[in-house]
């Protein structure tokens, strides 16, 4: 049973095998371990044995369903108005201790929305915040990805040009990603300062003190923007980098021979760069989306999911439940989670980048 | 030939003593980075390794920040050291998971000490403290006089009406950014310890105490939904801020920014430099009487010790007055006992800060005495701050109490 893999391969084995074991060790046998546990009722701290669950984990991050509800009217059949709305039934008294919708004790409202008519639809979900994590992760990895990959390219053509100095260049915007991300979030922490901050202080400047101070990071509605804002300037340098390389690699041959054809700047881009850049597209991608997935730090070092959930993510749920809320069936389940979402996505970059032959 | 036999057996007992006497104590401490606290605690360990031959205690201090992941940490590898120190409310929560035996050493020589030292769990001692701390609503003399507001006392603080008079005056005068500071930059286990005793003198509480099983009716009730309102309307009223900036609850009050600070003991000398006329008031009263929360760092044995009778030794060696004393010399905490406040400066009768031992003794609460405390204590805060940021009261109120009781049901009830 001898294969030439096993066997003409030991020297390769024995230089593979210290990552090899590292690897099985502090990524594989933990991934399995994710996907046991999330159907187990497992604990960080507890005396108590582990118990199989089946799905209830998933069940409770899951659970979603949705309830109509009729305006209140009043005896003679109009609807009861309050503050220029229709007035509804009260969901706490359908959700909580109500023995006619068991199915519904612990849901809590997510949205609602009216498909014309005067009933409205309520969404309910069993764990609102894991849901809100949902789509802030999603926003986030939508907004990230083309704008880093964007910008990431544009800085690399900038850099990749033959000029006095232009290592200077390379190196100021490759910093922040030297830096650590912890500390990058603790100076933008004070950047985004409501009161005094840097970015408050400069808007102010050059506003004549027409903008007022906007408590960026405390505010429900600018907190993501802000958060992601920062999240690509920190990690655009490492991105231009890897176009860079692509940039390099393309044949300066393929240039010259455009440039006695009398290409135009964006004929030269359009056909001969961006055709080169194929491969390191999909590369960035691919990287971006799966890093977008993961955000973590900012998050507990700027807003730990506030204000209003509005920032909370799925890795940072994962942490907090696992460790903060010694729920580690909790947290192993939401791994599982976003680990067949990020496969499903990476599955279709793959797909929607293949080579059309 | 007799004579032989005794000798030899009297040599062999003092070998075995002599080895015995070699016999090393592990212990864990939280206080790594904090050059005073390391100083204390290394001299209480010399005085106690030099006063007996039976035992050597050997320390291991980690940052506070990664303390309790270390425990935890050691407890699943089986290391843990023979002598631990723990937060007074996360005692519950590792006696019930194992990782600590009960305390014994003479209940009489903890008699006197302040109600919040004592960490009790199933009815036996498992830790205890060499210092409490407490909090108090921190504002000059100047400040009531100018704003023509009563003083208030341990017998007659202020009412919820009077609070809420004094904060309207002080944002009536325009005088500062703020009428209160609450410390919201703090987050973490200040929103429990800080603002639960608040929610606990509306009537209501974290956890329904009488049987740990629900949360339901304690977090959730006519006294919690009071509580609530009066929380949200502190922020849409302008009398807080919901998001503060940590350097503003750290010099904040010196600066002239707040009227009023919600604030601890360990604060008050630095309050008291910037303003001769500070003032530590006792909480308002609103409804239940006055609250303010209890219990800090305090020592325990491990599960796993082999020598819990050494362990206890130490501890027991640690709550003389001159360790109390040292300790809050040091590092500015409530020294346990009254005798031993009274060998500190800022803490004896008629001491700068001796009211801080009156209400520590009067009005403390322990957080709620059980393992799920952990996990209540992160809810508890998430509410607050999403109630802070406008949420809807009854609904995350609500929501907070399904997560508790989640939780408590996972977990089997916890063992009460």
């Amino acid at each position: 049973m001898a294969s030439k893999f096993t066997v003409s391969n030991r020297t390769g084995w024995l230089m593979a095998g210290p990552a090899v074991l590292l690897i099985a060790g502090f990524v594989i046998l933990p991934f399995f371990l994710a996907f046991y546990f999330s159907f187990t009722n497992q604990r960080l701290v507890s005396p108590n044995a582990t118990e199989f669950v089946g799905m209830a984990n998933y069940r409770q991050l899951l659970g979603v369903t949705t309830v109509t509800l009729e305006p209140v009217r009043d005896d003679s059949g109009a609807i009861v108005m309050q503050d220029g709305e229709p007035e509804y039934p009260s969901l706490r008294a359908l959700t909580r201790n109500n023995p006619d919708r068991p199915d519904l004790a612990g849901m809590r409202e997510w949205f609602s929305f009216s498909l014309g008519g005067d009933s409205k639809t309520y969404v309910l979900a069993r764990d609102v915040v894991f849901m809100k994590a949902i789509v802030n992760t999603f926003i986030f990895v939508l907004i990230v990805a083309p704008v880093q990959a964007g910008l990431a390219l544009g800085l690399a053509l900038l850099i990749n040009q033959r000029l006095r100095g232009i290592n200077v260049f390379r190196a100021i915007y490759f910093m922040p990603v030297v830096v650590s991300i912890v500390v990058v979030s603790l100076l933008w922490r004070l950047i985004y300062d409501g009161n005094s901050g840097l970015l408050n202080n400069l808007l102010g400047a050059i506003s004549f003190g027409m903008i007022p101070p906007i408590d960026w990071l405390g505010n429900p509605s600018t907190a993501l923007g802000s958060i992601i804002a920062m999240s690509i300037w920190q990690a655009v340098g490492f991105h231009m980098v890897i176009w860079l390389s692509g940039l390099q690699t393309i044949s300066p041959t393929l240039y010259e021979a455009a440039a006695i054809e009398g290409a135009s700047k964006w004929q030269v881009f359009r056909y001969i760069t961006w055709p080169g850049l194929r491969n390191t597209a999909v590369l960035i991608l691919i990287v971006i989306t799966m890093q977008a997935f993961g955000l973590f730090a900012q998050i507990d070092v700027m807003t730990n999911g506030g204000p209003l959930d509005s920032t909370q993510t799925i890795v940072f749920q994962a942490i907090e439940r696992g460790y903060g809320k010694q729920d580690i069936s909790g947290g192993s389940a939401i791994s599982v989670i976003l680990f067949v979402i990020v496969l499903s996505i990476s599955l279709i970059q793959r797909w929607l980048t293949r080579e059309k032959t | 030939m007799k004579m032989f036999t005794v000798a030899a057996s009297a040599a062999i007992m003092a070998w075995a003593s002599a080895a015995q006497a070699q016999q090393t104590l592990t212990m864990w401490y939280h206080g790594a980075g904090n050059e005073v606290e390391q100083k204390l605690i290394n001299e209480l360990i010399t005085d106690f390794n030099a006063s007996q031959t039976d035992w050597k205690v050997e320390l291991q201090s980690f940052p506070q920040a990664a303390y309790n992941d270390s425990v935890v940490a050691g407890a699943l590898a089986g290391n843990l050291p023979d002598i631990l120190d723990v937060d007074g409310p996360n005692m519950p929560n590792w006696a019930w998971a194992g990782y600590m035996q009960p305390l014994k050493i003479d209940e009489s020589k903890i008699a006197n000490f302040l109600p919040g030292t004592k960490g009790v769990w199933n009815g036996q001692l498992y830790s205890i403290g060499l210092w409490d701390a407490a909090v108090a609503l921190v504002t000059r003399q100047s400040t009531l006089d100018e704003l023509g507001l009563r003083t208030p006392t341990l017998d007659q603080p202020w009412t919820k009406e009077e609070f809420t008079a004094a904060l309207d005056a002080a944002k009536a005068s325009g005088k500062w950014e703020y009428p209160l500071d609450l410390g919201m930059a703090w987050t973490g286990e200040w929103y429990p310890y800080a603002f639960s005793p608040f929610l606990q003198s509306f009537g209501g509480d974290i956890v329904d105490r009488s049987t740990y099983e629900t949360a339901e009716g304690a977090l959730n009730g006519e006294a919690a939904l009071a509580f609530g309102e009066w929380w949200q309307g502190l922020f849409t009223g302008g009398y807080a801020q919901a998001t503060q900036d940590p350097a503003d609850r750290d010099g904040g009050f010196a600066a002239g920014k707040y009227a009023f600070s919600w604030n601890g003991n360990w604060a008050a000398l630095g309050a008291l430099s910037a303003f001769p006329d500070t003032v530590f008031l006792p909480p308002p009263d609103f409804g239940a009487g006055p609250k303010i929360g209890g219990a800090s760092w305090q020592f325990g044995v491990s599960a796993t010790s082999k020598h819990p009778e050494g362990a206890a030794a130490f501890i027991e060696f640690a709550l003389q007055d001159k360790y109390l004393a040292a300790f809050s010399n040091g590092i500015g905490l409530i020294p346990a006992t009254p005798t031993a406040s009274e060998m500190v400066d800022n803490y004896k009768a008629g001491g700068p800060l001796a009211v801080f031992g009156e209400y520590s003794s009067k009005l403390a609460l322990v957080r709620p005495v059980t393992p799920g405390y952990v996990v209540q204590a992160k809810v508890f805060e998430k509410a607050l701050a999403d109630i802070a940021n406008g949420a809807d009261v009854a609904a995350t109120l609500d929501a907070a109490v399904d997560e508790i009781n989640a939780d408590i049901e996972k977990n089997g009830g916890y063992g009460h």
